[in-house]
């Protein structure tokens, strides 16, 4: 903050007799954040090359880099925390995702200058007659993705039964099944889906144009600075017009980006009082219309089997297994102290104890993952990394339920294995750790065992805070693939093959513990 | 060697010992009778502090400690009381994670902290003693009863107690299998160990006993040599207790019986 003040005074002061300070560099690997999950063709993976990465704003981010002088380095991360993640900091230093550049984002984070020019498209089935435009959908069942512009615009329409999506691809499989009667999405979306979806069509002309344009915290003033320099330089040499060209995104609209001076027009689009078809009158012609040319690695290009997808799979499901790993490991021992100081300790610390069971078994794990990742550095500044703040969250909430199993454990051990250890002499602590523990946990053994599958399962609510592990990743690639069976019986067997090795090592220790 | 003064408990409203006073000397062997529920089980467990008396004092060896004193809440007290006596309960409570000679070497081990192989030879020892080195490896679960509290009682002996104190040992067991608990226990009475048992044999308490102390209502009602308590007894509610079936009495009518309350 201090660094981009006084380089601001710097530029702007010329002459002033303000200290001259260099303007802070740019770090040597810039982190852009995006989401793969469902995004062709801004971000995806080619069915028939797992490996790599494409879309425009991929390549978009690679151009901006060399052109900043840095090293592009993607950050995998969840699409509705972006803005929170980016305000945070630690994690990426720039999002290149779609974000819109709104009034509501600008009061949160800082944007460039745009990089593309996007309209509302309404898209509904070809044979649903009906459909012409969001005010004669009045009854009728809207699906948009969660906090976009769409989503925005749908919910400002009086009438529209919305529905909220929380990635870009599965609303089209529901308008087709039916489940649905119309899409509200951003124009590039549209024209990949109608693509893959013959059975759909455009209801109307795209309206409410807006820009997308790549956010950075407020406080980076000098790197936006620099990054709507590049930019510019992008869209002046023609670099933009060829990669956009590549995904026939080019069009006029796009060739109007050069000459874009900073002004709120944005804000025009979201009066509510202004009528949302009117805005189709002064929206651009698609230029983009209809069939779209060879987009590299369409889904259905390829091989099809799954299989190739499993490296992959098997390195996410790494993450999978140390999060839970770490979780229960943090689990077991916080429970074990609980349930000791639940049966032992006295009146004040065994109702703590008590209480810290009833409060993380009864809030959702969600809540604490959020309270725990983007609360604490909120309110006291712990900035905690998303990989500790998953363990510390699973395992803090693991441990209420391990507790319980302790506790059921400890008190099934007759009163006189405790009174027979006693009365040899062995210290209280002794008794406990020697004689009532080890025939505590053979009880609480199944127990603990049923929690630890669970938690392989439960692991998959991490990503949300950008880890991508199995589940996750099974999304992103399904989407990619556009194979929900082939997939989804792969990371089963993954998830199974790890919870069964699990169930048959805790199997072996209990045949150890027999009495 | 031990001295019991003005002994006194009560759980709720009930007082289960009523000031009980009792002097053993070493090597004396005690029975304690008494109809179910008069105290004799709470006054042992007092011995060494698994119950906590009221008021009163207890002195064993050197170690003496007064109830509702500073003295009686000093942990290193109570452990030096119960590093002292050895205990033998109804239902033997063996380690059922550990096997035999595990839980014979468990207090040589963790309480005087002898090295593990010394305490290995410790506990053959006493495991040949009562006749049972050949099951040394078995876990309590693949032994008999009998077996159970013979191991028990060889756990009990490896911290050399001064005093053995037995609730009941025999009362969980079968008919068939109280004869060899009680021949060990015959042995360690004529190799001179001090035993304070509470039981309903009354035929073994005779054989064994140098006292019989009769408990009613948590009050010594009446004590002496056994024959003399036995075949004539003075007071009216041991010759009541005595005449009341003491057959049922001697062969387990009181072996479901829980611990007194």
């Amino acid at each position: 903050m201090f660094l981009a003040w006084t380089a601001g005074g710097w530029l702007i002061g010329g002459a002033s007799p303000v200290p001259a300070k260099p303007e802070p560099p740019l770090p040597r690997v810039l982190r852009w954040a995006n989401d793969a999950e469902g995004g062709a063709p801004y971000i995806f993976h080619p069915a028939d090359q797992p490996n790599r990465l494409v879309g425009f704003e991929v390549e978009l981010a690679e151009a901006l880099c060399q052109r900043l002088g840095c090293e592009s380095r993607f950050v995998q991360y969840n699409w509705s925390n972006l803005i929170p993640g980016l305000r945070q900091g630690g994690n990426f230093d720039i999002v290149i995702a779609a974000l819109e550049r709104t009034p509501e984002n600008l009061a949160q984070v800082a944007m460039s200058r745009p990089y593309f020019t996007f309209g509302q498209q309404l898209i509904t089935r070809a044979q649903d007659s009906g459909v012409g435009s969001l005010t004669n959908l009045t009854g009728r069942r809207v699906g948009v993705l969660a906090s976009t512009l769409s989503h925005r615009l749908a919910s400002r329409q009086p009438g529209l039964e919305v529905r909220v999506y929380d990635e870009n691809v599965n609303y089209f499989r529901d308008l087709e099944l039916g489940r649905i009667d119309a899409v509200l999405t951003d124009s590039p979306i549209a024209a990949v889906q109608l693509r893959d979806h013959p059975t759909l069509r455009r209801a109307g002309p795209p309206f409410a144009p807006a820009h997308y344009a790549i956010a950075v915290p407020l406080e980076s003033r000098h790197l936006l600075t620099r990054i709507d320099a590049a930019l510019g330089d992008l869209i002046g040499d023609g670099t933009l017009e060829r990669i956009y060209r590549r995904y026939a995104l080019w069009d006029a609209d796009q060739a109007k980006l050069a000459t874009w001076k900073p002004e709120p027009p944005e804000t025009d689009t979201l009066k509510p009082a202004q009528p949302l078809d009117l805005a189709t009158r002064t929206a651009p012609q698609p230029t983009h219309a209809g069939h779209i040319p060879d987009i590299p690695g369409n889904p259905g290009t390829g091989s099809r089997s799954p299989l190739r997808y499993l490296p992959i799979l098997l390195e996410a499901a790494g993450t999978t297994l140390w999060v839970t790993l770490a979780s229960m490991t943090l689990a077991v021992g916080w429970g074990l102290v609980l349930a000791l100081v639940r049966l032992h300790g006295s009146r004040i610390w065994r109702w703590a104890a008590m209480a810290y069971v009833e409060v993380f078994r009864g809030t959702p794990l969600l809540l604490q993952l959020y309270f725990i990742y983007f609360g604490l550095a909120q309110q006291w500044g712990w900035t905690l990394s998303a990989g500790a703040a998953a363990v510390l969250t699973l395992g803090l909430n693991y441990a209420a339920n391990e507790a319980e199993n302790f506790r059921a454990g400890l008190e099934a051990v007759p009163r006189g294995q405790t009174e027979a250890a006693l009365a040899l002499g062995l210290s209280p602590l002794q008794t406990v750790r020697r004689i009532v523990l080890p025939q505590a946990l053979r009880i609480s053994l199944p127990g603990l065992t049923n929690d630890l599958i669970a938690l392989f399962k439960d692991s998959s609510i991490v990503s949300v805070i950008g880890l991508v592990e199995l589940t996750k990743e099974f999304l992103i690639r399904s989407l990619d693939a556009g194979d929900y069976l082939g997939l989804g019986v792969l990371t089963a067997a993954i998830y199974f093959a790890m919870g069964h090795t699990a169930s048959l090592a805790a199997r072996a220790l209990e045949r150890r513990l027999r009495t | 060697m031990i001295e019991i003064h003005g002994l006194k408990k009560r759980f709720g409203a009930v007082s289960v010992l009523d000031g009980i006073d009792h002097r053993q000397a070493a090597g004396e062997v005690v029975a304690l009778i008494g109809p179910s529920g008069c105290g004799k089980s709470t006054f042992l467990r007092c011995l060494n502090w698994l119950e906590t008396p009221d008021s009163g004092s207890i002195r064993l060896g050197e170690v003496r400690i007064d109830a509702g004193t500073p003295s009686a809440s000093d942990p290193s007290l109570r452990q030096r009381l119960r590093r002292h006596t050895g205990m033998i309960f109804q239902q033997f409570h063996l380690f059922p994670h550990k096997t035999a000679l595990e839980n014979v070497m468990e207090a040589p081990v963790q309480v005087d902290r002898r090295p593990p192989p010394e305490a290995r030879d410790l506990a053959m020892g006493l495991l040949s003693k009562v006749g049972l080195a050949d099951r040394a490896h078995h876990r309590p679960s693949q032994l008999s009863g009998g077996q159970q509290q013979r191991v028990a009682i060889a756990r009990a002996l490896a911290m050399k107690p001064k005093v053995l104190l037995c609730d009941e040992p025999t009362s969980a067991l079968d008919p068939e299998l109280r004869s060899e608990v009680l021949a060990v226990l015959r042995t360690l009475a004529s190799e001179g160990m001090t035993l304070l048992l509470v039981t309903h044999e009354l035929a073994f308490a005779r054989d064994i006993a140098h006292r019989i102390v009769f408990v009613e209502g948590g009050r010594v009602v009446e004590s002496g040599p056994a024959p003399e308590v036995l075949d004539h007894p003075r007071h009216p509610r041991l010759r009541e207790f005595l005449g009341n079936s003491p057959s049922a009495q001697t062969f387990g009518a009181d072996r479901s019986a829980k611990r007194p309350s």
